[in-house]
């Protein structure tokens, strides 16, 4: 320890120093460690190349253009097998986004629910959350995937059962849904002339929905006097939109799916590996969200629920005014993660073949064209920057209900 | 100072990426498995009568026959062979990765993965071509009449690029429902979750054969494409080709000849035909120039059997499976079965 105290020597600099005496060590250790892993950066190039070049196979992205050869169960966009491998990947990249994104918002409404119900003052209900919870989020997603689509494709009426006189299955609300095992058909909505204006209707009245209330809540402010918001929202949001709709005489229907040939054919078609996928990864992460949201919750020190009940606040507006705005600082951080996981873990398509990027660019056009190092590499990039954007538009979202201190 | 450190920790690197280079440069795989002692063979998981593990885990099957006749060219035991089953979408990185020395795998021969995907095809143990079944009761008696259906498909085979030509060119529209591995497949397909399943007529045959009732569902008539099934290896290492390519040819040439399992150590003694001499090692050092000990293919008849024999044992009519020969009857048949000359 003497090191420590000594001045430094004036005969000039030894080669012992760089170790003992710590003006020097912790630098002499950061050059280790940067030439340590530059070592292994080095080597890894190094055998990676060499090895491609033994067979044969130097890293060129040019397959990226050739046609992929192969169909895709759900598209989202334009897409046939003429279609190039880059178009596949895209198509493979919405798939996976578009599961990510639903995913998203159901497990946050699972988890929300989930979190506050468990703080219950009901023991029946609290006792079953604290159940779906503990089970849930102890056993691997890729578990859950597989047992849900297990259920839905075995459980499930195949279409060749909706067939005949007496059908052993029959479609749901009012004919309009099938559920099979192949998937559930839902209508869909045929646009006719003058739709447009339905829609543009529609999107006037969520602009007023926002203004009006910005507008009740200056009023609330300067006034203290609250309006029904609820009911007048609600309002704004259907009566416009409805007259619209029956004035230029019902322009948009809704096209009901009809068994045809082998399938049910007209309406939309969420395929049983969408939504295998898509429940599993949403009732998975709700139980991490439950408890993200109740260790949020129980951060919020007593004192304030117990004052806004002194205020005479009732016991939902307490939750809604006083304890979620602050439980929300604590929520969010770990949400983003819990948000990325699920887009992480929306990869596991694989093991229901649902197709996003990993089995598109990541697995039948890899296969194809052995191309394994660069779909890899490009899979990697992808799943970085898809990354990195949810994680910094949720961190400007963060940065909005941070404390903000006047 | 610090440059000078850095500097030694460089070169150091240096060292260490050429020893590692050095040490690959020239290896050989059929050095590599004598080494290691036992062949490591990529075979399907499980389709009965190709490659299947039976009761006792044992690898049993016209593919595995292949892995065996290899281990018994080189060892002179069909025993030492390590079996990887691969799916389809991943064998051929585990061929490439050295995972393993050679596939058999019922994979089809085709140019990209020749040329492209940098294979070394070693010949044709089944020529075969893609089939579809169905449920006899959906009332299909040709493809054609697909238009709509639900087909379930094994990404990464074939079977996925010619059908979505076959369609395309017929102008018809499909579902695909991309499946995993040929046990899943046979699963949706059983529960009705697709309506056809296509995949090699071969191994059509061989799931219908292992249904509860195979008599509910029909294979139609076309074939829609040609797939020569053969093993392969790495390519750039021709002496392990060859010692690969042989084997197979070896098994042919012995049905050819007239040389079975029962009557090759009676051959042995020498006969009157030199071919049968230079095959079985009694004249001739062909099997020193494979590498092999001279009683190589000798071995392969005796331990495992000829081509022929293999093909009756594992997939042939009196089998679950029940294949005809048809166009693996030998050329002298009608068939495309037809070795190479043993001089
Ligand atoms: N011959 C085709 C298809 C070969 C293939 O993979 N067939 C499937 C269907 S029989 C299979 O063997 N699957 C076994 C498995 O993955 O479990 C090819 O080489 O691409």
């Amino acid at each position: 320890m003497t090191t420590m105290i000594d001045p430094p020597k004036a005969d000039g600099f030894r080669i012992s120093q760089l170790l003992y005496d710590t003006r020097y060590r912790a630098i002499t250790i950061q050059v280790i460690a940067v030439i340590a892993f530059a070592m292994i950066a080095v080597f890894l190039l190094v055998n990676v190349n060499r090895n491609l070049a033994s067979l044969g196979k130097e890293i060129d992205f040019g397959f990226l253009s050739n046609p992929s050869n192969y169909d895709i169960q759900q598209v989202l966009v334009d897409y046939s097998s003429q279609s190039s491998n880059l178009r596949a990947a895209y198509v493979g990249l919405l798939n996976t986004l578009f599961v990510a994104f639903l995913g998203c918002i159901l497990a946050t409404l699972i988890g929300v629910t989930a979190g506050v119900l468990r703080l219950s003052k009901n023991w029946l209900v609290a006792k079953i959350m604290t159940v779906y919870v503990e089970t849930f989020r102890n056993i691997p997603v890729v578990i859950w995937i597989i047992a849900t689509m297990a259920v839905l494709s075995e459980a499930l009426p195949q279409p060749r059962a909706f067939r005949g006189e007496n059908p052993d299955a029959s479609m749901w609300l009012w004919d309009s849904v099938a559920v099979t095992g192949r998937g559930t058909y839902i209508p869909r909505p045929e646009w006719g002339a003058g739709s447009i204006f339905v829609v543009i209707t529609f999107l006037l009245s969520l602009v007023a929905i926002w203004a009006f209330g910005r507008w009740s809540k200056r009023r609330f402010e300067a006034t203290g006097q609250i309006l029904p918001n609820v009911w007048i929202k609600l309002a704004i949001f259907a009566v416009p939109t409805l007259l619209v709709f029956f004035i230029l005489g019902r322009p948009i229907a809704l096209v009901s799916p009809a068994l045809k040939g082998f399938n049910f054919q007209g309406g939309i078609q969420l395929s049983n590996s969408f939504l295998a996928l898509w429940l599993a990864l949403s009732v998975y992460t709700g139980s991490f969200i439950a408890e993200i949201v109740r260790s949020g919750i129980l951060a919020i020190s007593k004192g304030q629920s117990e004052a806004a009940f002194a205020l005479g606040m009732r016991p939902s507006r307490t939750m809604n005014l006083v304890i979620l705005p602050q439980a929300l600082r604590v929520i969010i951080p770990p949400l983003i993660s819990q948000f990325l996981n699920l887009t992480k873990n929306s990869s596991l398509a694989l093991a229901v073949g649902y197709q996003d990027l990993r089995a598109t660019l990541g697995g039948t056009t890899m296969n194809n064209t052995g191309r394994e190092l660069e779909c890899m590499l490009l899979m990697m990039m992808i799943y970085l920057v898809v990354s990195l954007l949810i994680s910094s538009g949720m961190n400007v979202y963060n940065k909005s209900m941070k404390l903000k201190e006047r | 100072m610090k440059k000078s450190v850095f500097m030694g920790t460089l070169a150091a690197a240096g060292l260490v990426a050429t020893g590692a280079m050095a040490q690959d440069a020239g290896s050989s795989t059929l050095a590599a498995v004598k080494d290691h002692g036992a062949l490591k063979c990529g075979v399907n998981p499980g389709t009965p009568g190709f490659a299947a593990p039976d009761a006792s885990g044992v690898w049993k099957g016209f593919d595995v026959d292949l892995c065996r006749a290899v281990a018994a060219a080189i060892f002179g035991d069909p025993e030492k062979v390590e079996y990887t089953p691969l799916t389809s979408a991943v064998r051929f990185t585990a061929l490439s990765s050295g995972e393993v020395d050679m596939l058999a795998r019922n994979t089809t021969w085709t140019f990209s993965r020749d040329v492209d995907l940098k294979a070394e095809f070693t010949g044709v143990n089944y020529y075969d071509g893609q089939g579809f079944m169905i449920p006899k009761d959906l009332g299909v008696s040709s493809a054609k009449e697909l238009e709509g259906a639900t087909v379930c498909i094994e990404t990464g085979t074939t079977t996925e690029l010619n059908l979505a030509d076959y369609f395309r060119t017929n102008g018809m529209d499909y579902e695909p429902v991309p499946v995993e591995s040929f046990t899943e497949a046979q699963n949706q397909f059983l529960a009705g979750a697709c309506d056809v399943y296509t995949t090699d007529a071969s191994a059509l045959a061989a799931s219908r054969a292992s249904f509860e009732n195979p008599s509910d569902y029909v294979v139609l008539p076309e074939i829609i494409s040609k797939e020569p099934l053969g093993p392969l290896v790495r390519h750039g290492d021709s002496e392990w080709g060859d010692v690969v390519r042989w084997t197979l040819n070896a098994m042919v040439s012995a049905e050819e000849l007239g040389v079975t399992s029962e009557n090759a150590t009676e051959m042995a003694a020498g006969t009157d035909n030199p071919e049968i001499n230079r095959l079985l090692g009694v004249e001739g050092e062909l099997g020193a120039m494979l590498g092999l000990p001279n009683e190589w293919a000798f071995n392969v008849i005796t331990m495992v059997g000829n081509y022929g024999e293999t093909f009756e044992a594992n997939i042939g009519e009196s089998t679950p499976v029940g294949l005809a020969r048809g166009l693996n009857a030998l050329w002298t048949e009608g068939g495309l079965i037809y070795s190479p000359p043993f001089r």
